[in-house]
């Protein structure tokens, strides 16, 4: 625990959780992220649950019953072909390469991040300057990719592809471009409702988290936890910002390879 | 030295503070004292208030739908100026306010009364004062929690007012239903309202919830290890990790809801005509809403009965003079319920197309939760056994949460097995048991809880002779209404009908319903009894003595009316279990926890006995502390915590109450 030196005599007879302590070596305040922590865990893990399950309800593809692969609304996509396109290079099949790249840059923010703890372990407030703000360009730069990923996903291809529609009564049929929460040209519309929900709302985590770290950056700048004498606020934000990049990874899993 | 010496000991050390406390004193203002207060005890206090608010409106829909289910002719036309059109002009109950009056009352009863209102009050306050602490970790977030919660409220309140009526589809809005606004007046503008109130409901919960835990693992007196921790602490702090990890799951489920209602997306919906018009969502479930709502809906049930228990097990221990009985065992089953709680959400749906093995796999799991069940009832039985038993009301209310916890859940028992539920599932017979075990019995603890701590609470005694009155209309009323309606079940009474004229079948129990409105309306009015007594003794009523009760726990060490940070001077250590109740060779048969065993030679048991050389008196202060303590105890230059919150410096604060008022 950085901020208390406490000092348990190994030869007491009572033990750390009697009382008058912190049994955990921990403040409550970094109690209080980590079980905060535990709780959205709960939160994110009914969304994947839920994408388990509408997912398992659809039809897979299958190359011996379907043909070649097309966008079609029969069956889940394969998410290699949905997420193949990266930005100035336009018309070339590179699939999972920017979610990739957006992945990287996120894992990178974490490692920057751990850094700058580090730092305020020293208690060397340039090195937490200078890490919070690379954690901070990091989250921005994920966002930044993650609005063109949407842009890209939302937009659709040049062709778009044909489905069907029930229409006053009709089956009509009609081209569609892209998706949004209602239709879906790479598949089922529930694809893209999950696609937008879980992402986006991840994406609203990361953006929290960068709100933190600016919080963060712009009190270490001010020398405000230098007045105070530790850095433990950089740990319990570093704790949420650990905690976003983990749900990214299971996200990441659940919709771009499995 | 006895354990009445401590005591005295203990009024001596408040005057030599009072000087120095002048110093610390801070003067709240009527708003940082009453409205935005960080103190745990005016919090709770809010959340007891608003708990009995929303309960009297609560208690108030359910007296009007069953005024409909008992008398299905009856001319309603007097409640037209309160309820308006409400009241058709045939002077019936219009059908879709019938619907919006079940689903309120259970939304109410379930979330504002019994895990607000009892949770929110009795963690709250209880908390700090049985741990020792000078507050909760953070009262600002405590803050927080009860203005969240307040918000939350004045949202679900306001959709009573609606044109459209308040959210209609059942308290557990299974879409369609809750899904589709055009599905029913109360899907419109009633079921958004209802969403938004309930995630801010949330969030309350996960503020106050996260609070308790740390404060309960970070706060906790010298000596005050988890192994002599109140019972009541023990639930309190189960119940409150219970709520962290389930409440979030219904917060994705709302969500995922909200988007289904305003954004058009599909998660719950696939394949629905209304009016002979196909609707363009495909490819969601209505089952999945289910199980993620049942996954908080189940664990929520175990939500509103542990604090309950743990209240009673304090109550029935303290006033049967006696230990109480298996004190680990009683930790244990709480436990296993926690755990357990958390896998038996599916038995909620046996009906919904579950595949029958994986409903055997509930049924299993569910009928476990009878074996900790039933070790907490036989505890309690065992306490009272050859008891010296004190029939205070709150010991009352106690051993009727006993039985309704042991009556209702018999039933449940029945109900837990899949092939029986086909039958009962969605009758009367579900509506009784969960009546008795989770609505009748943590109301019962919540009422017990009132009785016990009032003194506590505004330092005034409730009247007796009223608590007693209240008792046994109330305990006699519930079985009343609550054992007729299981055979109307098992009759086949479905419930959440309107009406049953319809069907021939059910002529020959309509005296039963009758039977049951009358006992229902009459129970409901015997609570303005405790209503009365309750406002009344709070300015009026007898002045309660420093521990009314003789009880063990640390709350009532503390001064009469205790201040902002609760304890004058040092924070009383914690030198033995709290059930010390009767013990043998003592001379007074309670010896309260902060009574060092040095001053109890004669009750010792052997093994204590040698635990006293460990343990000095402070000669100026005539404070024992433990020996290892003095030495290794972290000392105020050692901790560098954060200024701002009352828990966190609680060993660098010195003050307490208001000296005035000592």
């Amino acid at each position: 625990m950085s901020t208390t030196t406490t000092v348990i005599d190994k030869r007491r007879k009572g033990s750390i959780w009697d009382g008058g302590n912190e049994p955990l070596k921990a403040s409550y305040g970094k109690l209080m992220m980590w079980f905060f922590l535990l709780s959205d865990a709960f939160t994110f893990s009914a969304l994947l649950v839920t994408y388990g399950m509408i997912r398992f309800s659809h039809q897979a593809y299958d190359p011996e019953i379907h043909g070649t692969f097309k966008f079609s609304q029969d069956y889940w996509p394969i998410p290699e072909k949905v997420f193949e396109a990266v930005p100035f290079l336009h018309g070339y099949e590179l699939p999972l390469v920017f979610v990739g790249i957006m992945t990287f840059i996120l894992i990178m923010s974490s490692v920057t991040m751990v850094l700058a703890v580090e730092a305020g372990h020293r208690n060397d407030r340039n090195d937490v300057e200078k890490w919070m703000l690379w954690t901070i360009i990091g989250g921005f730069a994920f966002l930044g990719s993650q609005a063109w990923e949407w842009t890209h996903f939302i937009v659709g291809t040049e062709e778009g592809s044909v489905a069907r529609f029930m229409e006053n009564g009709k089956w009509v049929e009609k081209t569609i471009f892209g998706a949004n929460l209602v239709v879906n040209q790479y598949g089922p519309p529930a694809f893209a409702d999950l696609f937008f929900f879980i992402t986006g709302f991840h994406g609203t985590h990361v953006f929290s988290g960068v709100l933190l770290n600016i919080l963060i950056f712009y009190n270490t700048a001010t020398g405000v936890y230098e007045r105070r004498g530790h850095y433990e606020m950089v740990e319990k934000v570093g704790l949420y910002w650990h905690f976003v990049d983990l749900v990214w990874v299971f996200v990441f899993t659940f919709f771009y390879l499995i | 030295m006895s354990a009445v010496d401590i005591h005295s000991t203990h009024g001596v050390g408040h005057d030599a503070h009072l000087d120095h406390d002048h110093e610390h004193e801070h003067h709240d203002n009527f708003i940082t004292k009453y409205i935005f207060s960080t103190d745990h005890k005016m919090i709770a206090k809010q959340y007891l208030i608003s708990g009995i608010f929303w309960a009297i409106i609560g208690i108030g829909l359910s007296s009007i739908f069953r005024l409909q289910l008992g008398f299905q002719d009856i001319k309603l036309t007097w409640l037209k100026p309160i309820l308006g059109e409400w009241i058709l002009d045939s002077g019936k109950i219009d059908p879709n306010f019938y619907l919006a009056l079940v689903t309120m009352h259970g939304t109410i009863m379930v979330f504002f009364v019994l895990t607000a209102g009892l949770s929110g009050t009795f963690s709250n306050f209880l908390i700090p004062l049985q741990i020792g602490a000078r507050d909760m970790a953070s009262g600002f977030m405590n803050m927080l929690s009860y203005w969240f919660f307040f918000v939350a409220s004045v949202i679900m309140f306001v959709s009573l007012f609606l044109e459209t009526g308040p959210a209609s589809g059942g308290w557990v809005i299974y879409p369609p239903l809750s899904a589709l606004p055009q599905a029913m007046p109360g899907s419109g503008m009633g079921m958004n309202l209802w969403l938004i109130s309930m995630a801010l409901f949330i969030v309350s919960q996960l503020l106050g919830g996260i609070n308790y835990i740390t404060t309960v693992i970070n706060l906790r007196t010298r000596g005050m290890s988890f192994s002599r921790l109140p019972l009541t602490i023990w639930a309190f702090f189960l119940t409150a990790i219970i709520g962290l990890l389930s409440f979030p799951v219904l917060m994705s489920a709302a969500l995922l809801l909200i988007f289904d209602r305003w954004f058009g997306t599909s998660f719950y919906l696939s394949e629905i005509y209304i009016g002979g018009e196909a609707l363009p969502n495909v490819g969601g479930s209505p089952i999945l809403f289910q199980h993620l709502f049942w996954f908080l809906g189940h664990p929520e049930v175990y939500i509103v009965l542990l604090p309950a228990l743990g209240i009673t097990s304090e109550i029935i221990a303290t006033n049967a003079r006696k230990p109480i009985f298996g004190y680990r065992a009683m930790i244990g089953s709480m436990m296993a319920i926690t755990v357990l709680s958390f896998v038996v959400w599916a038995h909620h749906m046996f009906v919904s197309g579950l595949n029958p093995f994986l409903g055997s796999i509930f049924m299993f799991l569910t009928l476990i939760i009878a074996v900790p069940s039933a070790v907490k009832a036989f505890n309690y039985i065992t306490t009272l056994w050859k008891g010296n038993i004190v029939f205070t009301p709150a010991m009352l209310f106690s051993i009727g949460l006993v039985s309704f916890f042991i009556s209702g859940g018999l039933t449940g028992i029945a109900l837990g097995n899949s092939a029986i539920d086909i039958q009962l599932h969605d009758t009367y017979f579900v509506v009784a048991h969960f009546h008795l075990v989770m609505g009748a019995a943590s109301a019962f603890g919540l009422l017990a809880g009132v009785y016990h701590w009032f003194p506590k609470f505004f330092g005034r005694m409730l009247d007796e002779k009223l608590g007693y009155i209240h008792f046994w209309f109330t305990f006699v009323g519930i079985y009343l209404v609550f054992f007729p309606m299981h055979y109307i079940g098992i009759a086949g009474f479905p419930r959440r009908y309107y009406s049953f004229t319809g069907f021939q079948v059910f002529n020959k129990y309509m005296d039963l319903n009758h039977f049951i409105s009358a006992a229902a309306i009459l129970t409901g009015i015997a609570q303005f009894i405790f209503l009365f007594n309750f406002f009344y003794s709070m300015f009026k009523g007898r002045r309660a003595p420093q521990n009314p009760w003789r009880s063990n726990t640390l709350e009532w060490t503390a001064p009469i009316h205790p201040g902002h940070g609760n304890w004058v001077g040092e924070i009383p250590s914690v030198y033995r279990w709290p059930y010390d109740y009767s013990k043998p060779g003592a001379s007074e048969d309670f010896i309260p926890q902060n009574v060092p065993l040095s001053a109890t030679p004669e009750s010792n048991l052997p093994h204590e006995q040698g635990l006293i050389g460990d343990e000095i008196e402070d000669m100026e202060t005539g404070v024992v502390f433990d020996k290892k303590e003095e030495i290794n105890a972290p000392t105020v230059k050692d901790h560098k915590l954060p200024k701002g919150s009352a828990g966190a410096d609680q060993n660098i604060r010195n003050i307490g109450g208001d000296p005035e008022k000592l």
